[in-house]
């Protein structure tokens, strides 16, 4: 492996892992400030503990997406310096935006929350919980308008002497197609994903009969099913956006070599990923379904990869510019099946949570214990599908990633510094799990041990 | 005055503000494990920095990212040259961040006593990896005509960089037994106050050499010279008010220290923004450096908006959660159950 490839494994690796913790952060801050606002109004003991109890699991979880972030802010300075001083004059404005406008609300409203629990007049000490909520969602935005110019490059001006992007209009970058729906997904996505914890919380505590917690099933599920029903949807017109802006991700996406009219959607295949291999040896297939889905038609055009590939080297020069084509297929599919095995598994919840029949339907908590690390998954592929999409381009059509390099860096040096994220993370994720789930088993209602020393400053919510 | 040198300043002052708060959190972080007597005792040291730490450490992101959207050039060159120190820092931070959000998520004390020792430690290296970063850029890294860097590992550890790095770890470690005494009641706020003392004395002499040294390399203006007289008068304030008990003034004192050691780092930077040390004429400058006008301007509005913000909402988490720990209830404070006494009040 070169640097480049180095480098590569390395923001892909850290970027994935801090993705595990971010929307788990922002579907949970979103649902600990609905439970918290039930508490308000009921103002009883019980809606009280259910919402430090799931306040803690949120905190546990804080800790390592906040460090994790630390390394992404910087990573691009260390390891893409070409790319930073490329780009720097558009992309470091939404960073340092979402830094003053999102990261502070966050942080210090997440405090404020702990520690204010009995100090705060109540009012505030909700809207504490709200703030915290938004600043999450907020940082996402920024972030993603960065990462949707990256993917759509909009707003800006070439400087002739220099032959950079200069940025030349904010508004564009939020109003930039890749982002708009770009960032409702993410923001779904991650209210899915905070569901589905908290479901799978619900659930294993239903089995062990703790009624309390059919309050929080239901609050999951309530937000479970129209987030993942509409992450679909907005999923599938994302798809459509790329297709114009970015026809390669989409193209590889399906394994579609040459360009078809109408178009077959691949449900599964065994080969036909490779240029030297282009038709699959098996495959599942449903007419016309990917001309719906790309085009809105039942007859519309996909132009395929060999097509798309002799128009970019007309454009850019030689090159090859088809992403990895097996990763695209199954990133797309296991996000996608996925996702709709979570709208089924709500639609189930909430039939049957309509039936009253949840507390004692033991195959479905089941399920939805076990869903959790399907969601991760689930996250994981949407992101492959996107980033590793956009290659050879960091910048499309207009910086290849190996240009964006730090060429001071060397192998050795990127060797190192992954080893140590490696150890460090893998440490972290293995307690930071041990913990979720020694906090998730508790039970709320059970009389806790009695406080030593001087725990009258200990926060609230670490037991 | 241009946007550019107006980023420059505001640059200072997210890093001035980061040290000024991140700094007694660091110097808690390492001082807790020595200076608390018991277990109780450390978690009385952590909770005073508990609630704020985190929001404290985003100054740090917000200025790093500032520099990326404002000077992409330093930014990029800065964090490459100084690759593995970067990865140093941030396992630092990481380690550290880590410890004080799960240390009490334990019950056994090796648990405890495991992650006070990732606190200690990380609460050190991160202000001296900081320290040698931030020294680099005005004792010069050999950079050549086109802004790249020609160095390898040893060029970015100088000397006058480890020497600010050292000089900001006793001044957070001095800042931290300020903040101490301020926040703690009983044995460990004596405590507190009694190690001031002797950090202080460790610190004045620190910043002293700095002072110096910073002249000799930089030949700077008066801004310089005004703000290590202050940063030296401070720390001599504050071991005087700590001497007789005013320790609401030393901490005070601690901070104008600190923040007057910072600023006095970037007043000897400008008009450079990361000084080559092959030759003066190829040093990354303000205006050599700068974004364009649009982005700037941009970023102008959106700080100059959300800037007094930030400070009103993080102020008012200091005032409404300034209890001392282990002390007597204020009038924010609307606890209903009984208070038991501290010992020793």
């Amino acid at each position: 492996m070169d640097a480049t490839d180095l480098a590569r494994l390395q923001f892909a690796s850290t970027s994935i892992y801090h993705f595990f913790f971010v929307p788990v952060t922002i579907g949970l801050a979103f649902l600990m400030a609905v439970l918290h606002t039930r508490w308000h109004r009921t103002g009883e003991a019980r809606d009280e503990r259910l919402t430090r109890f799931f306040g803690t699991l949120l905190l546990i979880n804080v800790a390592v997406g906040v460090v994790t972030g630390l390394v992404q802010e910087f990573q691009f300075g260390m390891n893409w310096s070409a790319y930073s001083l490329f780009v720097g004059d558009v992309f470091g404005a939404p960073l340092a935006m979402e830094g003053l406008a999102a990261f502070f609300l966050e942080s210090t409203f997440l405090g404020l929350w702990v520690f204010g629990w009995k100090v705060l007049p109540r009012g505030v000490h909700l809207l504490s919980a709200w703030l915290v909520a938004a600043g999450a969602m907020l940082s996402a935005a920024f972030i993603m308008a960065a990462n949707s110019w990256m993917q759509h490059p909009v707003g800006y001006t070439t400087d002739p002497a220099t032959g950079r992007p200069v940025l030349a209009s904010m508004g564009d970058l939020f109003t930039n197609p890749v982002f708009v729906w770009g960032y409702v997904h993410v923001i779904l996505a991650s209210l899915v994903t905070g569901a589905a914890v908290m479901l799978a919380v619900s659930a294993w505590q239903l089995r062990r009969g703790r009624r309390t917690f059919l309050t929080s099933a239901l609050v999951s599920l309530v937000v479970l099913l129209p987030s993942s029903a509409l992450a679909l949807g907005v999923g599938s017109h994302l798809g459509v956006i790329e297709a114009t802006y970015q026809p390669m991700k989409i193209s590889a996406a399906e394994g579609q070599w040459e360009t078809c009219q109408p178009c077959s959607f691949s449900l599964f295949q065994i080969g036909g990923f490779a240029s030297s291999d282009e038709e699959p040896t098996k495959i599942l297939e449903v007419p016309h379904l990917l001309s719906l889905l790309a085009t809105g038609t039942w007859d519309g055009e996909v132009t395929g990869l060999n097509e798309l590939q002799a128009q970019d080297e007309a454009r850019y020069g030689p090159g090859d510019y088809v992403p990895d084509v097996g990763v695209q297929y199954w990133s797309m599919r296991v996000m996608a099946y996925l996702g709709s095995a979570f709208f089924l598994l709500a639609l189930w919840g909430a039939w049957l949570a309509a039936r009253k029949k949840l507390p004692t339907s033991r195959v479905f908590l089941l399920l939805a214990t076990w869903a959790v690390p399907l969601v991760l998954v689930m996250n994981t592929a949407g992101w492959l599908l996107t980033e590793s999409g956009r290659q050879p381009w960091i910048v499309q059509g207009l910086m290849k990633t190996a240009d964006g390099v730090s060429a001071t860096v060397s192998t050795g040096e990127i060797v190192a510094s992954l080893v140590a994220f490696f150890a460090v993370y893998l440490f972290l994720i293995v307690l930071d799990v041990v913990l979720m789930l020694r906090f998730a088993r508790r039970d709320p209602d059970a009389p806790q041990e009695e406080p030593a020393d001087d725990d009258r400053d200990t926060p609230v919510l670490s037991y | 005055m241009n946007l550019a040198d107006v980023w420059f300043v505001v640059i200072a002052v997210f890093w001035t503000g980061f040290f000024v708060l991140e700094g007694f959190d660091f110097g808690v972080g390492a001082l807790h494990a020595a200076i608390g007597r018991s277990e109780g005792e450390r978690r009385s040291a952590i909770a005073t920095i508990a609630p704020f730490w985190d929001g404290n450490e985003v100054w740090l992101v917000v200025g790093a990212a500032a520099i990326f959207a404002a000077f992409p050039a330093w930014y990029a060159t800065w964090l490459s040259a100084l690759y593995l120190g970067v990865v140093l820092l941030l396992l630092a931070l990481i380690v550290r961040g880590v410890a004080l959000e799960w240390r009490g998520r334990g019950r056994g004390s090796s648990w405890r006593g495991a992650w006070s020792v990732g606190l200690g430690a990380g609460s050190v290296v991160a202000p001296l990896v900081l320290g040698i970063a931030l020294g680099a850029l005005l004792a010069g890294l050999p950079v050549d005509a086109d802004g790249a860097f020609t160095g390898g590992v040893r060029d970015v550890v100088t000397g006058f960089g480890v020497w600010t790095g050292l000089t900001l770890v006793a001044l957070c470690l001095f800042h931290g037994a300020t903040f101490l005494a301020i926040r703690t009641t009983g044995p460990l706020r004596a405590r507190a106050t009694v190690w001031a003392g002797a950090l202080g004395g460790v610190a004045l002499v620190a910043v002293a050499v700095l002072a110096v040294w910073t002249v000799l390399i930089s030949s700077p203006g008066w801004p310089t010279y005004a703000l290590l007289a202050v940063a030296l008068l401070a720390i001599v304030a504050a071991l005087w008010s700590a001497r007789r008990g005013g320790e609401k003034r030393a901490f005070v004192a601690t901070a104008v220290a600190m923040a007057a050691t910072v600023g006095s780092l970037f007043a000897s930077l400008y008009p450079d923004v990361l000084v080559s040390s092959t030759e003066a004429a190829y040093s990354l400058t303000v205006t050599g450096s700068a974004s364009g006008e649009y982005a700037l301007t941009v970023m102008t509005i959106v700080a100059a908006v959300f800037f007094p913000v930030v400070l009103l909402y993080q102020g008012y988490t200091y005032v409404v959660l300034r209890r001392r720990v282990g002390g007597e209830p204020t009038p924010a404070d609307r606890s209903e159950e009984p208070h038991p006494v501290a010992p020793g009040e």
